[in-house]
């Protein structure tokens, strides 16, 4: 396995040539934010807040999808990408219903956390208010499509880790939506193992646990790497 | 500089950004070592929003055609507009009837009709009940807001910061865990 050399906001750093410039960063002890990302699972680049630039390209690449190479310098806290960061969390906002006084995440949720790091103080595109539905027909959890924010770490989770592929997207730009089986209620698909792993991996309240107060609501975020290092590496790193 | 001007207003809200207001405790007496409250549901007992005023908090979304009205005369005669608490922010909870088609219309029958026990009608008096608008709205839809303080409510803390910051330079603006929603 080679060894690449790279700069990454002015520090000089080595990765291995499969590693993605994300963990690259992370391993050198920079932190860039990131929302569809989930440790364990395939990294698909949606969110878009990972952003970084690269010197010499005047493209953005999403830095979990983007393989370290010799001499990238790359800079991953500019005033253009703090001012998209901010942009893309307030479309989000705008794009849902995240109503985080009544949400059962609240004080528990990315996209909350999200909000305060990139200094949203307020939102300034119009709310689309969408009517979304709440499916309950699962025995033990819910989704509520209010609180969705497309990132996909469930349907990643349960086709990648549980190999149920009871998730899936269906529709398109604003209507898209995340479906159980044929777009049927969750309560009555055949293919969901209840194991949890999306109610886990969800970085919002969207795939909740069914009475468990807001206190109580709790994710274990970190449960799918978890798994996944001790299946591929055999390591039970807690 | 004289005497500072200190006003709240209540629109389409539940009057929890007020009750946190009165959280400050004895920070309250500091506030009124160095302004005075011209107009406030908590602090004053005036019904005409006054003019030249310097700070107005305002809690709740833009609900109805008396907040509209309102609002637009905080802004035309208010120096800086604070929006208070996550309903004048974001619309909040008072704006979750958006997500309804129709939704003023539902809320009001689901309200006074399907839930009444007796006299079911929906209340209409031309002039003195308001009319809700289409959509609440977050108060910087409708006019320009100068500081926001999001929380539901904003805890006396994130108040007093933000009163703290306008007393020593005349506009605050909040970071880190003090800007979050909910």
């Amino acid at each position: 396995m080679s060894v690449k050399t790279l700069t990454i906001d002015g520090k000089l750093i080595s990765a291995h040539e499969d590693q993605t410039v994300l963990q690259a960063a992370r391993e050198a002890g920079v932190s860039i934010p990131t929302l569809c990302h989930l440790d364990g699972l395939t990294s698909v680049g949606a969110c878009r807040m990972c952003l970084v630039e690269i010197e010499g390209s005047g493209r953005l690449l999403p830095s979990c999808t983007t393989k370290v190479a010799d001499d990238l310098s790359i800079r991953t806290d500019t005033d253009r990408l703090r001012g998209y960061r901010k942009m893309i969390i307030e479309l989000l906002f705008a794009e849902r219903n995240h109503i985080c006084a009544v949400c059962v995440a609240n004080e528990a949720c990315e996209l909350q956390d999200m909000a305060i790091r990139v200094g949203m103080d307020h939102v300034r595109f119009d709310y689309l208010s969408p009517s979304c539905a709440v499916d309950i027909s699962h025995k033990r959890y819910g989704v509520d499509h209010s609180r969705c924010i497309l990132c996909t770490r469930c349907v990643r989770a349960c086709d990648e880790v549980e190999g149920a592929h009871t998730w899936d997207i269906a529709g398109r730009g604003t209507s898209a939506r995340v479906i159980t089986d044929m777009a049927q209620p969750w309560g009555t698909s055949d293919t969901c193992t209840s194991c949890g792993k999306c109610v886990q991996a969800c970085p919002t309240g969207a795939i909740f646990a069914k009475g468990m107060t807001v206190a109580e609501s709790r994710k274990d975020r970190g449960e799918i790497g978890f798994l996944v290092t001790a299946r591929e590496k055999k390591q039970w790193v807690v | 500089m004289g005497r500072l001007k200190f006003a709240t207003v209540w629109l389409g809200g539940c009057s929890g950004c007020h009750m946190s207001f009165l959280d400050l405790d004895e920070f309250l007496f500091d506030i009124a070592a160095v302004a005075d409250v011209v107009f406030s549901p908590v602090g004053c007992d005036l019904k005409e929003y006054p003019h030249g005023v310097d700070v107005c908090l305002v809690e709740g979304a833009v609900n109805n055609d008396e907040n509209l009205e309102a609002i637009r005369q905080v802004r035309e005669r208010t120096k800086l507009v604070v929006s208070f608490g996550d309903c004048a922010v974001t619309g909040n909870v008072t704006a979750m009837r958006n997500m309804i088609p129709d939704g003023a219309n539902m809320v009001a029958s689901r309200s006074y009709l399907e839930n009444a026990d007796r006299n079911a009608m929906v209340p209409v008096e031309a002039g003195i009940v308001p009319t809700l608008l289409p959509a609440a709205l977050p108060v910087h839809a409708v006019v320009p807001v100068d500081v926001y303080i999001p929380g539901c409510p904003p805890p006396a803390d994130r108040i007093k910061a933000v009163i703290q910051q306008i007393l020593e330079k005349g506009t605050a603006h909040l970071e880190g865990r003090n800007i979050k929603f909910g």
